[in-house]
């Protein structure tokens, strides 16, 4: 509950706050360089060696690194989901074929083709949604396939079969409702992980690319400037460590309510 | 003073006692049985006794081991009295043993922690503990682990992991509640023989257990001791009303008031029926081998069978559920489509299932309403909604709920409740046939009771034609007309109920009637007869598949298949049934 | 069970043979060559250079011909480091990151199953809950993050550690790295640890043994650690993934000459051939090692050894 207030306040002000400000992501000062953060002053969270404003690019940050983490979950989230269910509700060696290609896959450090697929192309936001999505689709098929199998063999789909309840309504009445909350639990805990890969890509200077940026992209930025301006650091790092946190512990929150409706 | 003594024990969880104020004591060398339905309270003494309940209870009272206050003690002081003092078998063997570890390790394990041997000597006893509870081969034994084993050896290991320590007092939560018939007849057998030397607690929800077994009983209800007495005097002159009926809906084969309805023509012919299940790698699994069933209009045919019988397997390759190798299947004078898509509307609705698990049976995601409308919208769709809704209040009015039960979902209702909305749905199309596959299992005693008169009640009403799975004899007795017994996938045997159970011509009938518990303490039933358990479907026997098992099995047994044979009306698989017929 | 293993080396080489073809696939659909982005070479001796790289040649038979070196453990030269093969930069800067990745492995191990199960021993106590929190931020802040966090403090503020690799000598200089890379680890493995040993602990054959008498320490040892750590054994595979991935960040935080930086290098001076190389060696090793950790999944567990 907690959390979800947290994440909503970062967002609000992720959003708001490049727009109340005087600067913008872009500019640069060089009469403004690594400037130290103030609370009284213009420059809430200092500025960059570019003598950018941070707050501005921080917010940015959060904004692109939000946006990229639900966009991509939402990519796995239509693989995954789709996947799993035709594997589940078509069972027998479709499934078994359709799950050995994701064990192959899960086998795979996965991330390194990432880094390859952005090293071969030309990096853009679609490449890395599509890139991440395709990382995090395999969980979600996993787990919807094997709720699915198991909801196909339950009695009251049975019963919904023998009456003659038609497939499609099977599967929108009696399959996809007990599939909800399953989904929704996994949706959560997928987020954080984009957000890592997204990072992590940046980080390395093969995702968002500037003068765009991510949290990722700003906590590199930081590391080059630790020993002098240590701000340039700790800010995105501490957001990014509060998103990824609010994010984990919503998905924990929901994953209890759950399981508690959800005994067997 | 007594071995064990309860004083004034309460148990509570939040503000709900589940035991509330239990006296009583159990002497040295007595047989105790604890009696009672789900949720009265059994379970949680025994717990409670031997210091297992969760965190989250409070105890209050007093628990005594030949004087020795054990609520309160310490974890260390309680350790010392598991085992050696007190020790527990639990109702699933197979749940309660560890799966990764060898029973013998297991076993051995206690004699260890209790340094009552070192590792060494511990293997030998444990060993000589498996031979006297009747596990085969010992030595090779020690080393199994428990999938190995089949359900009646489980136990058996189960029992010498309790006994090994040499306690005064045993207590057995329904011991033999996951058993099949025949295994649990062995299982009474054992925990008889070695009553010589411990005290048993018996902790049942099976009158005719205690009957057999206990020289004494307590009656548990909501948590209160409603009854005790010795276990003749209880059963011949119960005191309290609540005993009076557990008592009458105890399961009983001698009961007169069996079904004798007006029966119509054939509905639903099945013959040849295959069924071989090829999913498992390179081994297949016939589970159905060449049964022939009909069943007439208002009729209700039980088919009764062991685990892996292929009862189930039948009759879903009736319904068209699961795939029919061979044989057909002739509905109302149609032949049938093998699977249940290919089949025609009237066809299916003529054709309705109740399933074991009543929760399970139900979304849980739809109110009942819904639940019991969903075949009207499929089958009838100009009914408008305002009729669909009369005709389903009409039919859950029939089946004994409410119009207050229409917008509750199934986790609100109690298992006797879910069953009723279930056989609410199935009936809601008026089907010919209403097939109940182990429909009243997973009910207490006295709810099964009630179902099972409402089924009789809409049988007589819409000379409905049923087909009842079950395991249970008793429930057997209670319903059906015609009786179908089966074994490894095979017909035994064939008969009128009340044919059958004066006069079963089948080794297997026979003994399966005798294995039967009998809720008669001057008349103990529950006597083993057979050997051994049910061999694997996998790897059936050549010839007939019971011989193995068979007291009267000869040359020609392990030779030559008996083909199902007609003898006065009955219809029966052995090569020796004239001379064996009432045997 | 050797059959077993077996079955499972061969059923290796299709996997195997997919991530050599994928990744091969994407590095010669990318746009563009190589030598690119520099300045514009004569047409001359772009043909020599592409001449001296088989890029001349039809796709298959570049494919063919690098699937021959890959088989002789040959995985082409470098575009960059112009005087080394890239089985040589690897077999040069590996070591060092098997070090460090065994090192962090064994850590991580250790602290989170200690962690995990002193956490479902006292499960809803004041240390479980602490001990949960620690896990839960361990796990929300990346190895990127946490890295040079530990930098700045520890050793550029308090100066208690080295911060780089070079000009350093000894085991201290692996501490920081290996801490980092632990980290997340530890989390994960404390998390999957506690709630696997709650429900062993929650399982009737535990209950059983209870009853039996044995206290909570043989009841630990005997009877639930072995089907605790299944989920752990099963998460072995990602976890190596995870601190390969990890030990890229690392290296390059802290400087260290291992095949992570290698790595990191290559991909941002487009360094095909390199960057190819590695991925196809991690490749192998993750699936070689999830391999390993399958077998030995089949030698705690009973149930699936019959197979």
């Amino acid at each position: 509950m907690v959390s979800g207030g947290i994440l909503a306040g970062i967002v609000v002000v992720a959003i708001l706050g490049p727009l109340i400000s005087p600067h913008d992501y872009l500019q640069t000062n060089f009469d403004a360089l690594l400037q130290r953060p103030t609370l009284s002053g213009a420059r809430l969270f200092g500025t960059d060696d570019l003598g950018r404003d941070l707050f501005v690019r921080a917010m940015l940050g959060v904004q692109v690194t939000i946006v990229v983490a639900i966009v991509a979950s939402i990519v796995s989230l239509v693989i995954g989901v789709a996947y799993g269910a035709i594997a589940g509700y078509v069972g027998g060696r479709v499934d078994a074929v359709m799950m050995r290609f994701v064990d192959t896959l899960y086998a795979l450090p996965f991330i390194f083709f990432v880094i390859l697929l952005m090293v071969a192309f030309e990096r853009n936001f679609l490449l890395i949604f599509v890139a991440i999505g395709a990382i995090n689709w395999l969980d979600m098929a996993r787990i919807v396939r094997g709720q699915t199998l198991s909801l196909r063999e339950r009695e009251f789909v049975e019963a919904a079969r023998l009456t003659g309840v038609s497939t499609l309504r099977i599967i929108f009445r009696h399959i996809a409702p007990n599939l909800l909350g399953v989904v929704i639990v996994y949706v959560t805990l997928t987020i954080p992980q984009a957000i890592l890969v997204e990072s992590f890509l940046s980080f390395l200077g093969l995702g968002i690319q500037e003068p765009q940026t991510s949290l990722g992209g700003l906590v590199d930025a930081g590391v080059n400037q630790m020993e002098g301006a240590s701000w340039m650091l700790l800010i995105p790092a501490g957001l990014l460590a509060i998103v990824l946190l609010c994010f984990n512990f919503l998905g924990d929150a929901m994953r209890d309510v759950f399981d508690a409706r959800n005994p067997r | 003073m007594s071995l064990l003594e309860l004083d004034g024990l309460t148990i509570r969880y939040g503000d709900t006692d589940v035991v509330r104020d239990l006296s009583f004591g159990v002497d040295n060398g007595e047989s105790v049985g604890l009696v009672g339905e789900s949720g009265s309270g059994k379970t949680q003494t025994a717990l409670a006794i031997l210091g297992l309940l969760p965190a989250n209870a409070t105890v209050a009272g007093s628990i005594r081991i030949d004087g020795t206050e054990l609520l309160g003690a310490s974890e260390k002081a309680l350790n010392s009295v598991r085992a050696r003092h007190v020790a527990m078998v639990f109702q699933d063997p197979m749940q309660a043993l560890n799966p990764f570890t060898q029973i013998g390790q297991q076993v051995g394990r206690i004699l260890i922690q209790h340094k009552l041997a070192s590792a060494a000597e511990a293997r030998a006893r444990v060993i000589r503990m498996f031979e006297r509870v009747g596990l085969p081969d010992p030595a090779r034994q020690f080393h199994a682990y428990p999938h190995q084993l089949s359900g009646g050896m489980r136990q058996r290991a189960m029992i010498a992991s309790a006994l090994i320590a040499e306690p005064k007092l045993l207590i057995a939560d329904e011991p033999t509640t996951a058993l099949d018939v025949t295994v649990q007849a062995q299982i009474l057998e054992l925990l008889a023989d070695i009553r010589r030397d411990t005290a048993l607690l018996l902790i049942t929800h099976d009158l005719g257990i205690v009957a057999g077994h206990c020289e004494r009983m307590l009656i548990l209800a909501d948590g209160r001791l409603i009854e005790r007495g010795a276990t003749r005097e209880v059963f011949a002159r119960p005191q309290h009303e609540h005993t009076a009926r557990l008592l009458a809906a105890a399961p009983r084969l001698d009961r007169t008031d069996i079904p004798t309805g007006p029966r119509g023509d054939t509905v639903l012919a099945i013959s040849g029926a295959e069924v071989i299940y090829a999913d498992r790698g390179q081994e297949s699994l016939q589970a159905v081998r060449g049964v022939d069933l009909t069943v007439r209009s208002g009729e209700t045919v039980a088919i009764v069978g062991e685990s892996g019988s292929g009862k189930s397997s039948l009759v879903r390759a009736a319904l068209g559920l699961v795939p029919m190798h061979a044989g057909r299947v002739v509905f109302c004078g149609t032949a049938l489509a093998g699977r249940v898509q290919h089949r025609k509307k009237a066809v299916r609705r003529g054709l309705q299932l109740v399933f074991q698990d009543p929760a399970g049976s139900l979304n849980p995601q739809m109110r009942v309403a819904s639940i019991v409308a969903e075949p009207l919208v499929v089958h009838e769709p100009a009914v408008d909604a305002e009729t669909r809704q009369e005709r389903v209040i009409a039919m859950l009015e029939k089946v004994g709920l409410g119009t207050d039960y229409v917008h509750r979902y199934p986790h609100e209702l109690s298992g006797g409740q879910a069953q009723r909305v279930a056989i609410a749905r199935a009936l809601i199309l008026r089907p010919k046939v209403l097939v109940c596959d182990e429909a009243v299992a997973a009910l207490d005693g006295t709810v099964r009771e009630q179902i099972l008169a409402l089924l009789r009640e809409v049988q007589a009403e819409a000379a409905l034609a049923i087909i009842f799975i079950t395991h249970d004899l008793s429930v057997v007795r209670a319903i059906s007309h015609r009786v179908l017994v089966m074994y490894l996938g095979s017909l035994v045997e064939l008969a009128d109920n009340a044919e059958l159970f004066a006069n079963a011509r089948h080794p297997y009938t026979q003994a399966l009637l005798q294995a039967v518990p009998v809720p008669d303490p001057e008349h103990a039933g529950g006597k083993a007869i057979l050997a051994g358990e049910v061999p694997s479907a996998l790897r059936p026997p050549d010839g007939c598949a019971f011989h193995p098992r068979c007291p009267f099995a000869r040359d020609i047994c392990s030779a030559e298949r008996p083909p199902p044979r007609k003898i006065d009306g009955a219809t029966v698989a052995c090569h020796f049934a004239e001379d064996l017929s009432g045997a | 069970m050797l059959r077993y293993a077996l079955l499972r080396l061969l059923g290796a080489i299709p996997t195997l043979l997919l991530v050599i073809v994928l990744a091969f696939l994407m590095v010669h659909a990318a746009p563009g060559g190589p030598f690119d982005a520099e300045r514009a070479l004569p047409a001359e001796i772009e043909a020599n250079i592409a001449a001296a790289y088989h890029l001349d040649e039809p796709l298959y038979q570049q494919f063919v011909r690098y699937l021959k070196g890959l088989v002789q453990g040959d995985l082409g030269p470098s575009y960059r480091y112009r005087d080394h093969t890239v089985s040589e930069l690897i077999a040069t800067a590996f070591p060092l990151s098997l070090k460090l990745g065994a090192m962090a492995m064994l850590l991580a191990l250790i602290v989170g199953v200690a962690a995990g199960s002193l956490a479902a021993l006292r499960r809803n106590t004041l240390s479980d809950r602490v001990l949960m929190m620690l896990a839960m931020t361990g796990i929300s802040i990346p190895v990127f993050v946490i890295a040079p966090v530990l930098v700045l403090f520890l050793a550029v503020r308090l100066q208690w550690l080295p911060a780089g690799w070079s000009g350093n000598e000894g085991a201290a200089r692996f501490l920081l790295p290996v801490i980092a890379l632990a980290l997340p680890q530890i989390a994960y493995i404390a998390r999957l640890t506690r709630a696997s040993m709650i429900d062993v602990l929650a399982s009737d054959f535990v209950r059983t043994a209870r009853a039996q008498g044995l206290g909570t320490a043989a009841i630990v040892r005997y009877h639930a650690l072995k089907p605790a750590m299944l989920p752990v054994l099963s998460y072995l595979g990602p976890a190596i993934a995870a601190i390969l991935t990890g030990s890229v960040v690392v290296e390059e935080i802290f400087g260290i000459p291992g095949l992570g930086q290698f790595f990191v290098r290559g991909a941002l001076n487009r360094d095909y051939t390199l960057v190819l190389g590695i991925v196809i060696f991690y490749a192998t090793l993750v699936v070689l090692l999830n391999l390993v950790v399958d077998i030995l999944y089949g030698a705690i567990d009973p149930r699936i050894r019959r197979r």
